[in-house]
């Protein structure tokens, strides 16, 4: 087995990438995949309560890294799913306690293990960042369509293709078609002109996302939910298939029905 | 109420123009006024060489996917013209 590294950073905070993670690593576990995330954002660990795994937690990733404890013992394995491990954050330390070598050597030991690697970088474009993407085969970028998140995002993917981590894949979170159509939110399409990447998912805004993190259970799990469906089409996506945009083609055609300039 | 409802423009639109302009900056480092200051520069550089109107001559970032390019426009003032000045 040789995992792919896949790593989702945005530049801003609070866009959705922790819930991205989760869910996308259900969704990849849930199609039969064996799955290890790893939450990057030492000192303000998310990932564990978001998969609902917070009461688990013995040895984190700088206890793994300072070599307190093996690799193994670090993974906390979902209940809910055959094959999907998470490796937590450690809270009382700062991101200098993980450098972007230690990084890639964590995960060169982990590939052999499972088929993907699922890292969720913190907010920001420092240390963290680095340490996030140093291990990375692929990226992905999440945006919202708001300016500052848009024009984060376009920060990231300038120093991704610097640091020879591009092309980015991008994903649209919480877009709200009803605001994009009475012309009050930013389209797929503008975000896409934009930022100019390769588009990997739109996610809607969807009030089941909240339910799902106060219970712990990510919408992935069941999939029914439209939030849901989209997190399972990014991880088919990313195994290969090709999923047409459900979202963007429904949007495609307000605009057009509006005559958008 | 017409007028409410024609006159004012989408905050998307806003948005999208506000930040092609905002990503240009960013993406370049290149401040509207540095730009100003290579304008004058390559004015004067020029106009040693060839006869341009400087009132003319237009400098602008434009954007070609994730790369930008500089796109100057310099009109040259005719010979014919300048002799009959």
């Amino acid at each position: 087995m040789t995992a792919k590294v896949v790593t989702i950073a945005s530049g801003k905070g609070g866009v959705g990438k922790t819930t991205s993670v989760a869910n996308i690593a259900v969704a990849l576990a849930s199609r039969g995949q064996k799955v290890t995330c790893i939450d990057g954002d030492i000192g303000l660990r998310n990932l564990d309560v978001i998969l609902g795994l917070e009461n688990r937690i013995v040895y984190d990733l700088v206890d793994v890294i300072e070599g307190r404890c093996r690799l193994r013992q670090a993974m906390i394995r979902d209940k809910r799913l055959p094959e999907l491990y998470l490796i937590p954050a450690a809270q009382t330390r700062d991101k200098t306690a993980v450098s972007p070598s230690d990084m890639v050597r964590l995960c060169d030991e982990l590939r052999q293990e499972v088929d993907w690697i699922i890292i969720d970088s913190p907010a920001g474009i420092e240390r963290g960042f680095k340490n996030a993407i140093a291990a990375a085969d692929r990226v992905i970028v999440m945006t919202n369509p708001e300016v500052s998140a848009v024009r984060d995002a376009d920060r990231v993917i300038g120093l991704l293709d610097a640091e020879e981590k591009g092309p980015a894949a991008l994903v649209i979170n919480r877009l709200d078609p009803a605001m994009v159509k009475r012309g009050d939110m930013l389209s797929v399409e503008d975000v896409l002109d934009l930022l100019a990447v390769e588009l990997i998912g739109i996610i809607p805004e969807d009030e089941n996302v909240i339910v799902a993190s106060n219970r712990g259970q990510p919408l992935a799990l069941d999939g029914k939910s439209k939030a849901g469906k989209a997190f399972q089409n990014i991880a088919r996506r990313l195994m290969g298939e090709q999923i047409p945009f459900m979202e963007l083609e429904s949007q495609n055609l307000f605009q057009r029905l509006l005559g958008r300039k | 109420m017409m007028a409410f409802l024609f006159g004012r423009k989408k905050s998307a639109n806003s948005a999208k123009e506000r930040l092609q302009l905002v990503l240009i900056h960013d993406r370049t480092d290149l401040t509207p006024a540095e730009l100003d200051s290579l304008k004058d520069d390559l004015i004067e550089t020029i106009s040693r060489h060839i006869d341009i109107d400087p009132t003319a001559v237009t400098i602008n970032v434009a954007r070609d996917g994730r790369s930008q390019r500089l796109v100057a426009d310099i009109p040259l003032r005719s010979v014919g013209r300048r002799r009959v000045r």
